[in-house]
């Protein structure tokens, strides 16, 4: 058995692990008497997937278990997947293992999914947040033994501010500059349309400008009842039409040739990176907001404590830091090292 | 505290230097006294706490984090005080994340000025509490001096003269005879009193430019010509009592050349060159290259000094004593200053030397013929002109020597800032070793037209066969000429050159790759 595990800088009070039924691999979490892999980056026969981000949910495997928004996320992404709609709640058993759901918090259709087997529970989180989002249901804490928490923003640095602190400076750079448009760049899938939400709960009723990555994501969120308002394709507007306006496009697109049309625009960014000046400055944004879709270090280590799993995994982001936490704090845990994660497109 | 963490921020992320003045103008009108002028005080580099130390920053956050988690967080945000800003743990009875307006910017300014060595953790940690994330990175900025938010003192007070209507000359002139919280300047900018007496005070006067030279020739009856000198032109103001070097800015830069102020005692303020003596020269000025070593230093060591000695290359005298002589023609300036060398200390002044020519003809022979290294071109001024402040018509011109030019192959690019931030600007580019490689010889991002510049930008997206982060490497097939002052050796770059000033001079669409020119060609160019 090909286990890669990362040994912890402190070695872990006791020899054993617990769950020895989950085998943490650098493609994917496997569940062995299901036959199923978690979160693969390699194509699989049977999938469980968490979310619809890119270095969560691949194409090409042969059968996926998800959130019906998921697998629509999915379908649009990867065109057509065979999949197994798993509802919020419900149980599905397979191979002896009981599966099912539960709200993360991240984005549109997002879960943790809850493996029980052989009177062992185990989370998985995949990414989360504990932040009120208007474009998906909160996070639910689910006791269990083993919790296998992402870290994307492990490090006590990471704290994000409240989200309306963040929303008011994006309208009032807005309202300062009458004759320019804002250019927010925000993550196509669950933080262009939560940033769209959160002005639009904020009295912000003005069309939105989208650059064409992001339409047919937010056409989806719109079928999936999530009211964004009026939105506008970016292309084709005479420049002059986008002042005083917001105009949304994915992080790639800030600074190249297509932000080139808009009326001199005020470079924003919606990520939790932002919190970090020199980040900031790296990406030409001159309009940082730190608004996230991962917990940051005070979820993160809030969220173990709620939890008070009798072991902690750590899959991506910062695992070192979040590790040295958890042995100050008498938590079992262990890095696992996992490929591919935190994506530049994600934050 | 709020007003000026947010104009801190705000100078970080703006790029536009017309953007950070607004920002520096509405705060200095809109903030209460004395915050405002201490704000001014601050973004000029003039506070100093001398009980507070980097090592009281270490000191405070060690005894309220996990030693190992700050490490972490250190080496993945660089800047100690930003990384301490940002974990700082407040105390669970204060509110998270709020600046709860307690604390004024001059509250902070009294109380850090007041501390002790030993007091100095515990003061900073008792007002970090109060204080979000940017006032906690502007509370320890402010409290070790040195913001570096990316301006110039020239730029904060341009920014307060913007704010008030003010000439940021007038400014500069007062600006010597005041200390923080400069409450006099403030009183005049608003109408309250009268403008504050320099008088007695080293004050910086604004320099005289020249324009480039475009005309065929000129009548050196009525223009006297001397050597364009390649170091920094400084001007040197001595009352008596104290003395100030100013750079073409009007930067006080008085702690990076100690040496050139301790040795001018005078009463009078002479324009000059900067330079260094290399030995390579003979205890002649060296290359500007040189004198890069010494520029852009707060203090400046025993070596240094000795290394990169410096010395003053005089062209003029605008004030002797109580004359000023600034409106007296230039030829009577010049009488005065050859007069005035006589009181100097020769290892630390010397005078521009005058060139001698019959005719405008001769003097461009002398001109191509000269190879000194810090011979950037020539001077024309007239005979008659007075010194005026900037550029004015007809005065002075500035003859440069023609650049040299080499044939390069464009190989990496880079955006620009900006205006500039959607298009490949900046452009390294490489010439061919003996063995057939290609090594880098320097890097521009000036020269081109903004339709050139559309042509190159699409060039490099289109021929793009590697990504380094922002960088793109290129197809080697692009060559470029490009322009420059003069070239160095340098033990920084791979190829061991580095160029002065290199612009794009043209794109050698037609001209193969293989036909650029090679490194040990650029070596014999050396100056």
């Amino acid at each position: 058995m090909m286990t890669h595990l990362a040994e912890p800088r402190h070695p872990v009070p006791s020899s054993a692990h617990m769950a020895h039924w989950i085998e943490p691999h650098p493609n994917g979490i496997y569940v062995r008497p299901a036959d199923a892999w978690i979160d693969p980056s390699l194509p699989q026969e049977r999938a469980l997937v968490t979310h619809g981000h890119a270095d969560h949910a691949r194409g090409g495997h042969g059968h996926v278990w998800a959130t019906r928004e998921t697998l629509a996320i999915m379908a649009l992404r990867y065109g057509t997947a065979s999949g197994t709609a798993v509802g919020y709640g419900e149980e599905i058993r397979m191979g002896g293992v009981t599966i099912s759901y539960v709200p993360a918090g991240h984005v549109l259709g997002s879960a943790q999914i809850l493996l029980e087997h052989a009177g062992e529970r185990v989370v998985v989180t995949g990414d989360y947040k504990r932040r009120p989002d208007p474009t998906c249901l909160p996070f639910e804490p689910v006791p269990c033994d083993i919790f296998v928490t992402e870290a994307t923003f492990g490090l006590p640095v990471f704290r994000h501010p409240d989200t309306g602190s963040e929303m008011d400076r994006l309208l009032g750079a807005l309202q300062a500059n009458p004759d320019r448009c804002v250019l927010v760049g925000a993550y196509a899938l669950g933080k262009a349309q939560r940033v769209i939400c959160e002005l639009r709960a904020r009295g912000h009723h003005e069309a939105i400008y989208i650059h064409g990555a992001l339409e047919r994501m937010c056409a989806l969120y719109q079928e999936f009842g999530v009211d964004m308002g009026e939105l506008r394709p970016a292309t084709g507007v005479v420049a002059k039409e986008m002042c005083e306006h917001i105009v949304l496009s994915p992080p790639s697109a800030l600074n190249d040739r297509w932000s080139r049309r808009l009326p001199d625009p005020i470079t924003a960014m919606a990520s939790g990176w932002m919190r970090v000046r020199q980040r900031a400055r790296q990406k030409n944004v001159e309009l940082p907001l730190v608004i996230s879709d991962h917990a940051d270090w005070d979820e993160l280590t809030d969220t173990i404590r709620e939890v008070a799993p009798t072991e902690t995994w750590i899959t991506h982001g910062c695992e070192e830091a979040l590790l040295h936490w958890c042995m100050t704090h008498q938590i079992r845990a262990r890095a696992l090292a996992m490929a591919g994660r935190e994506d530049e497109d994600e934050g | 505290m709020r007003a000026f963490s947010k104009l801190l921020d705000g100078l970080i992320y703006t790029r536009s230097r017309n953007g950070k003045l607004a920002l520096i103008a509405t705060y200095m009108r809109e903030a209460p006294d004395p915050d405002r002028g201490w704000a001014l005080a601050a973004l000029t580099g003039n506070l100093d706490f001398k009980s507070v130390k980097a090592s009281a920053i270490g000191e405070m956050i060690r005894a309220r984090t996990d030693p190992v988690l700050f490490e972490m967080s250190r080496d993945y945000v660089g800047d100690l005080a930003e990384t301490v800003a940002l974990l700082w743990p407040k105390n669970e009875d204060q509110p998270a994340e709020v600046d709860d307006g307690s604390l004024s910017l001059s509250g902070i300014i009294d109380r850090l000025h007041g501390v002790s060595r030993a007091a100095a953790p515990d003061a900073l940690a008792a007002m970090m509490d109060h204080l979000d994330a940017s006032g906690r990175f502007a509370l320890l900025k402010l409290a070790t001096g040195g913001l570096r938010v990316g301006i110039s003192a020239r730029l904060a007070k341009t920014g307060f003269a913007q704010a008030f209507g003010l000439d940021v000359d007038d400014v500069e002139q007062v600006w010597h005879a005041l200390s923080p919280p400069y409450t006099a300047l403030f009183d005049w900018a608003e109408g309250r009193s009268g403008r504050p007496d320099p008088e007695g005070t080293p004050y910086f006067r604004p320099f005289m430019l020249a324009h480039p030279l475009e005309a065929d020739s000129v009548d050196l009856t009525d223009y006297a010509a001397e050597w364009k000198w390649d170091g920094i032109r400084i001007q040197i103001v001595g009352t008596g009592s104290e003395t100030r070097l100013y750079s073409r800015a009007g930067d006080d830069i008085s702690g990076s050349f100690p040496e050139i102020a301790e040795a001018f005692t005078g009463h009078a303020v002479l324009d000059g060159e900067l330079l260094v003596r290399g030995e390579v020269q003979g205890g002649e000025a060296a290359s500007f290259n040189a004198l890069q070593q010494r520029l852009g230093r707060k203090s400046v060591t025993a070596k240094m000094m000795s290394d990169f000695p410096a010395f003053v290359r005089l062209y003029d005298l605008l004030i002797e004593g109580d004359d000023d002589l600034r409106a007296l023609p230039w030829s009577d300036r010049r009488s005065r200053l050859e007069a005035y060398m006589a009181q100097l200390p020769t290892n630390r002044f010397d005078l521009s030397a005058l060139i001698e020519a019959a005719d405008f003809e001769a003097l461009a022979d002398i001109r191509a013929g000269a190879r000194d290294a810090a011979i950037e071109g020539v001077m024309l001024k007239r005979r008659d002109s007075p010194y005026v402040a900037g550029r004015k018509a007809a005065l002075w011109y500035k003859w440069k020597r023609d650049p040299l030019t080499a044939d390069c192959v464009m190989m990496y690019a880079q955006r620009g800032h900006g205006k500039r931030s959607s298009f490949y600007s900046d452009y390294t580019f490489g010439c061919w070793t003996e063995g057939g490689e290609l090594l880098p010889v320097g890097k521009a991002y000036s020269g081109f037209t903004d339709e050139e510049l559309k042509w190159l930008d699409r060039f490099v997206r289109q021929n793009t066969v590697n990504r380094f982060g922002p960088v793109r490497e290129v197809e080697k097939t692009l060559v470029l000429e490009v322009a420059f002052d003069s070239i160095h050796d340098s033990k920084r770059h791979k190829s061991g050159l580095a160029m002065r000033f290199p612009r794009i001079a043209r794109i050698r669409k037609d001209k193969p790759a293989s036909e650029a020119d090679t490194v040990a060609g650029l070596k014999r160019l050396v100056s």
